[in-house]
């Protein structure tokens, strides 16, 4: 006897955890290089925008299916 | 199972469901077991939200306003973003931000590798490790007020310890070593106490790493002939990384909120030079009295620790797995 094939998810395969958890993590990376480097005013006043947009998102996709 | 087994074990355990006491919950009240879990652990629940997590939604809440902690009485306008706008425009700032991750990076690189060293060489089992253990971890031991007292005096030009040993080995006359007053010594100064005071921290992170991992490891190593220097490599820092990762996770989210040691050394100076992100958090908070100034701040450098801790941990974690 075979056995039963696995139920397959709904979850659209581009947004699992995984990839999303990294793109969050590149995120957050980003924003904080951005928080503490010294080269660029610009790029320490976007900073905090991008720290929270990717923390927030990180906090919304590990809820996601693996 | 024969028939009379059988009606033995029946009978066991009729007895013992008898004997069982009715669940205490039952008698207490009329509360459900679960009830009563709640009821233990509702006191430490409750002082955590008043703890923690009250005074992080007030500070949310404040940092949207113009309120002053030394005008209690007066009106308190919504500013809306404006606290932020402020903030990630300021260039002085900017400048606390860099000299604060300045410090960050050479503490963690400084007390890493010198925590990694020491606890590899005590993890050796030389004659009398146990002491050397213990005097190593005393600096841990102290408060950090009278580490910032005690270095101040060793600092001393005139009659610190420190500037007569550089003297000594370098040939520069004490009176000329000014690390607390000096623009380009003054942030050395702080990392070489931080170091200082916080390496047997790191040291006994990783000496618990290298403990954990089993001798049959090396033995097979040895088998294989493997030299000391690929054991090290291959064994020795792959299993003890997850626990070198736990160590800079702990020391960088501790260093990003350094306030009492600079505080003690320095207070920010000489100018602004060893002025951290907590320092101005200070000056701005009760000295400025700009209460919902200083609680934007505050936010900023919580989404910025909170967002790094979470990077760490899924690294963590990742290394873990492997």
């Amino acid at each position: 006897m075979t056995a039963p094939a696995a139920k397959r998810s709904s979850w659209p395969r581009w947004a699992r955890r995984g990839p999303m958890e990294n793109i969050a993590t590149v995120i957050i990376g980003l924003g904080f290089l951005m928080l503490f480097q010294s080269f660029a005013e610009i790029l320490y006043t976007y900073s905090f925008v991008t720290l929270l947009a990717g923390t927030l998102m990180f906090i919304v996709v590990s809820k996601f299916p693996e | 199972m024969t028939e009379t087994n059988a009606s033995l074990l029946d009978r066991a355990a009729q007895a013992a469901a008898r004997s069982t006491p009715e669940p205490v919950a039952r008698r207490v009240r009329g509360l459900s077991d679960k009830g009563v879990a709640w009821l233990f652990i509702a006191p430490t629940i409750v002082l955590l939200l008043a703890i923690n997590i009250f005074p992080l939604i007030w500070a949310i809440r404040l940092s949207f306003t113009n309120y002053r902690a030394n005008r209690p009485n007066a009106e308190v306008v919504n500013v809306g973003l404006d606290n932020y706008r402020r903030i990630l425009t300021d260039s002085d700032i900017w400048f606390a931000m860099q000299t604060t991750a300045h410090f960050v990076f050479w503490t963690i690189v400084l007390q890493t590798l010198i925590g990694f060293t020491l606890a590899w060489l005590i993890d050796r089992k030389f004659r009398g490790h146990a002491f050397w253990t213990t005097i190593i971890l005393v600096p841990m031991m102290l408060s950090p007020a009278v580490v910032g007292n005690f270095w101040r005096f060793l600092y001393e030009p005139q009659i610190g310890l420190f500037a007569y040993v550089v003297s000594f080995f370098s040939g520069i006359p004490p009176t000329d070593i000014q690390m607390l007053s000096s623009v380009r010594l003054a942030p050395w100064a702080i990392v070489i106490v931080d170091t200082w005071m916080w390496t047997p921290y790191v040291m006994l992170i990783c000496l618990a790493g290298l403990r954990s991992i089993p001798d049959y490891i090396y033995e097979a190593a040895e088998v294989d002939r493997a030299s000391n220097w690929r054991q090290f490599w291959s064994i020795t820092l792959p299993m003890a990384l997850p626990f070198i990762m736990l160590a800079v996770l702990f020391r960088g989210i501790e260093n990003f909120k350094m306030f009492d040691m600079v505080n003690l050394l320095t207070g920010g100076g000489p100018g602004s030079t060893t002025e951290v992100a907590s320092i101005t958090l200070k000056r701005e908070a009760f000295e400025k009295w700009r209460t919902g100034f200083s609680s934007a701040f505050a936010i900023i450098l919580f989404v910025a620790v909170f967002g790094l801790a979470n990077i760490y941990v899924k690294a963590l974690n990742r290394v873990k797995s492997r």
